[in-house]
């Protein structure tokens, strides 16, 4: 072990951070080749998108230093697109996450009381959706969602009630969308919620049946607080989501996310403004303004939400 | 929640249980085997009412058109492309969070919480930079930009961490009396014990990469090295009509072999996502 005497530090204090340092070099040689690529494409970019911002570029050619006309622009005429975006997101959020959540939960309670066998045969085909690829799920839904055809309508059909128009109307196509959402994800929402359960000590639900709580009320008085936390994460989650849905509004409308625009995410949309429309620069402002929602979004979740213990 | 339903007992309760869990079961049940049942279809039985399950007039005519087309390739480069980052992504977490873990040194507080707090930063703000310096770096139209940048990944190096960190110190003091090199212990003591992590973590960027279509779809451009989900979406029928029934045999080879993978390895999936929500 090489004394940090060599490196000629001054006081004491230095010459012992240094010591420290090459004491655990190792530590440093593990780190690095996962830091020096977090800093090349993880945070480096995150700087660059900065400057980009600020700037009018079509992807080749001379970048055009036009300040703060990016964002001029987007909470003048031309953020209609992307503001939009932001208002289906939260749109999307209230109408997909509450009940998912809940069901989730429910699942979970169900599951776990051991009262119904094929346990796992159940949860298995729950989550199974969950491993699959969006695109493809996202091409099957809109088989099914077909409006002259498709299993949904024909099923309608055949019970006596008129199809519904599940891609053509802008709210429909949103509950379209919102099925899809539901069928990849409440299996995974609800093992989280699994696990989380399984943290619930026994004895405190116990302890309320003794004293004469109805499983309904134990339900949403002791459990639910218990599982908080879990349920913040699958909120959070869920909330970066439903701005960050790409591969399923792609494939379920097409690539058109409509109609009119109806399923736009924010992320589809910075997608389009790069990619389609070739406008760099604006596309990395509308990634900031909507990196800033979204902290504050999450920081509310938690003041609000994970307080408490 | 044991004793709260274990007081339901009555056969009416059972009922509303297994009402419950029934009608959603076979919701998520019903876009596998549509998929299936349509991929043999021929076309003009695919919107027919009352709906066929079963044709008979099953044909694989929808599996050799995009065998023609080129599926298989694109399996394969999904599946190398999916393979190489599990391999290359756990490999540097499971360094990285060997050494975040196991070892006191000066900045690791500090350096830890700023890879997390990144984790906050949603993909559409570092999109066009990426692109930008794919370009740069001529990595544009390979597999590379699938591979390396997502390989420092902060979920992956979080749990790989709080996994480590679970180890006997113990233990590692043993092997570096007995003269293993530093590398060693990570690589001969570590590693091993990891397996189960490794193979949770593994799994979920296995599935991560394979249903990527963001991704490729920034950076492939020729045909021949797109992956399954762009090989979908890029994909006309036969000239004159949808190719609702070829695109269904797209969906079912993306989707046959992760749900396999899935059955085996149940546990271990469900492992891993928990470990990431409880600790999150």
């Amino acid at each position: 072990m090489t004394r940090g005497a060599e490196a000629g530090a001054a006081t004491k204090k230095r010459r012992g951070l240094w010591r420290e340092i090459v004491k655990n070099r190792w530590a440093y040689v593990f780190i690095s080749p996962f830091y020096i690529l977090f800093l090349v494409f993880g945070f480096f970019p995150v700087l660059f998108s900065v400057y980009l911002s600020f700037h009018a570029w079509k992807g080749l050619g001379p970048m055009e230093f036009v300040g703060l006309k990016n964002y001029a622009y987007l909470f003048g005429i031309g953020g209609k697109a992307f503001w939009q975006s932001i208002q289906n997101g939260i749109i999307l959020f209230f109408m997909y996450v509450p009940i998912m959540t809940f069901v989730a939960i429910v699942l979970a309670v169900i599951l776990n009381s051991k009262l119904v066998h094929f346990f796992q045969g159940y949860r298995t085909m729950i989550f199974a959706p969950y491993v699959t690829s969006m695109v493809a799920a996202g091409f099957t839904f809109h088989l099914l969602l077909e409006n002259k055809g498709g299993l949904f309508n024909v099923a309608l059909n055949m019970l006596g009630l008129p199809g519904i128009p599940w891609l053509e109307n802008v709210w429909w196509a949103r509950v379209s969308l919102c099925l899809l959402i539901v069928w990849g994800w409440l299996g995974y929402n609800m093992v989280i919620m699994l696990a989380g359960l399984q943290t619930i000590p026994r004895e405190l639900t116990e302890a309320a049946l003794i004293d004469g709580a109805s499983p309904v009320r134990a339900f949403f008085y002791i459990t639910i607080p218990l599982l908080r936390p879990v349920i913040l994460f699958s909120v959070i989650l869920s909330t970066m989501g439903s701005f960050g849905l790409f591969n399923e509004v792609m494939a379920l409308t097409n690539g058109t996310a409509g109609p009119m625009r109806a399923t736009l995410t924010t992320l589809v949309q910075i997608y389009f403004e790069a990619f389609h429309n070739f406008q760099f620069g604006r596309a990395s402002a509308q990634a900031y303004v909507y990196f800033a929602l979204i902290f504050v979004l999450t920081f509310l979740q938690f003041r609000y939400f994970g307080r408490e213990e | 929640m044991t004793i709260l339903l274990r007081r339901a007992r009555s056969l009416g309760i059972k009922a509303i249980l297994y009402g419950l869990l029934t009608p959603i079961a076979i919701f998520m049940m019903l876009p596998f085997i549509w998929m299936l049942s349509t991929s043999f279809k021929p076309q003009e039985e695919i919107f027919v009412s009352p709906p066929i399950l079963i044709s008979h007039k099953m044909s694989l005519d929808g599996y050799r058109y995009i065998i023609d087309l080129g599926v298989l390739r694109s399996l394969w480069n999904t599946f190398f492309v999916a393979l190489s980052f599990t391999i290359v992504s756990l490999f540097f977490c499971a360094l990285g969070g060997y050494g975040f873990a196991k070892y006191r040194f000066p900045g690791r507080n500090s350096l830890f919480a700023f890879l997390l707090a990144t984790m906050v930063i949603p993909f559409a703000v570092t999109m066009v930079p990426l692109y930008v310096i794919v370009q740069k770096v001529g990595w544009m139209n390979t597999f590379l930009p699938l591979i390396v940048p997502g390989a420092a990944n902060a979920f992956g190096i979080f749990f790989m961490r709080q996994y480590i960190s679970t180890i006997s110190d113990e233990l590692l003091d043993a092997a570096r009396i007995d003269g293993c090199s530093e590398f060693g212990i990570f690589w001969r003591c570590i590693l091993p014990i990891c397996v189960p992590g490794l193979t949770s973590l593994g799994l979920i960027f296995f599935m991560g990469a394979w249903n990527n279509y963001l991704g490729p779809l920034i950076y492939l451009k020729s045909p021949e090295k797109f992956t399954l989900p762009l090989f979908m979406m890029q994909m006309q029928g036969p000239p004159g009509f949808s190719a609702y029934r070829e695109w269904m045999g797209v969906a079912v080879v993306s989707v046959l072999p992760l749900l396999i993978i899935f059955l085996i390895f149940q546990r271990r999936f469900a492992e891993g996502i928990t470990a990431g929500a409880l600790r999150g």
